[in-house]
């Protein structure tokens, strides 16, 4: 099968176990398979890296703390006290999408976070969640946030809409951000990787190239699950304090 | 230090303790005038696209959806295009000057410590 050399191959979604409901297919794919399995590593790295709850912490612990501290410190320097109830949201995006990312650098593994359809869900729920907190907590208030104080009366029909399209367009390069970031990444790994074998000898080259992308790559993933998360912060706060 | 009374002995503490956490939150708060994640050249190039073409994509959406809507293609889609370019340069914007990633408006100026993010030269008051 031709496919199987392509770079983009990897990021094939396959059904794993097929299942129709009505007209939507809802089939268990390699994909769901690995959101699961990051689900089931997170929650047991956390809860068993907690079990015997030291005082002084081991090195697991230690790693567990310093994430759940890292994450903390984030929150509360970035949304400051109110940000606390939101929290386990932000610090669940954080370990999903970082394991996600992690898992995708294991060989013949599949990156979830490739998929702008994964990204743009989870920033949709960001960005209507970051909303609909806007909303409750400000009420119509919210809405003189698309007009910035100061601003003569005669340029809001430009300015209002031009806002509002700025605070719309959070959700895609919020998504779009991480999901480039991952397909590009892995695309490049994937061209590379065939170069090794088509130019024979010389192949150590691009061999050599692929294992400094390797490690560009795990900084990447690191470094985007990070993004998301502040951003997640930073418009939590806007929404927490408009003005 | 032994002479000391033991009350004394707890003031100096507290003290000591608010002077380690002041200098403790210092590089803290130093730190956090760079909000944004560490980034290269590149991070920041792919950064400006995005928010550029995100921009102009929700502006070419909303023109088109009422477009459809009022039936008047292809005008409203034209002005759109326009203004969603203007955001994504006000977007742009924000970003490049002090505002770190918020794509968002005025910088909570509520919370005295965030006083490094709101001394970019784009703050609108």
């Amino acid at each position: 099968m031709a496919a199987g050399h392509s770079p983009l191959a990897q990021f094939e979604i396959k059904r794993w176990v097929p299942i129709e409901i009505g007209d939507l297919d809802v089939s268990f794919t390699n994909s769901s398979t690995f959101m699961v399995l990051t689900v089931i590593v997170v929650s047991a790295f956390l809860v068993l890296g907690m079990r015997r709850n030291a005082l002084i912490p081991g090195r697991w612990q230690s790693i567990v703390e310093l994430l759940y501290i890292f994450i903390a410190n984030l929150v509360r320097d970035t949304v400051g006290k109110e940000g606390r109830p939101y929290f386990p949201f932000i610090f669940t995006v954080f370990m999903f999408i970082l394991v996600g990312n992690l898992f995708g650098m294991i060989p013949y593994s599949f990156t979830f976070t490739s998929h702008i359809v994964v990204t743009f869900a989870m920033a949709l729920v960001v960005f209507i969640g970051v909303t609909i907190i806007a909303i409750a907590k400000h009420r119509l208030h919210f809405f003189t946030f698309f007009m910035p104080p100061g601003v003569p009366l005669l340029m809001a029909p430009l300015l209002v809409p031009i806002e509002i399209i700025s605070y719309l367009s959070r959700p895609i390069s919020l998504s779009v951000r991480l999901f480039a970031n991952m397909l590009a990444g892995h695309t490049l790994l994937k061209v590379f990787a065939g170069f090794v074998v088509s130019l024979g000898v010389f192949g150590v080259f691009p061999l050599a190239f692929i294992v400094a992308l390797t490690g560009l790559e795990i900084v990447i993933a690191l470094l985007q699950a990070f993004v998301f998360t502040i951003l997640t912060c930073l418009y939590l706060n806007d929404a927490l304090h408009l003005h | 230090m032994s002479d000391q009374p033991p009350e004394r002995d707890l003031e100096t503490l507290e003290t000591r303790l608010r002077d380690a956490r002041e200098r403790s939150h210092g590089p803290a708060s130093k730190k956090k005038d760079k909000n944004q994640p560490p980034g290269n050249a590149l991070g920041l190039a792919f950064r400006v696209g995005v928010e550029l073409v995100s921009a102009v994509a929700i502006g070419v959406g909303i023109g088109w959806l009422l477009d459809q809507w009022l039936d008047t293609r292809p005008w409203l889609m034209l002005v759109f295009i326009f203004l969603g370019g203007a955001a994504g340069i006000l977007n742009v914007y924000r970003m490049a000057s002090g505002f770190g990633y918020a794509v968002g408006y005025q910088k909570g100026s509520d919370t005295g410590e965030e006083k490094p993010r709101d001394q970019g030269p784009g703050n609108e008051e």
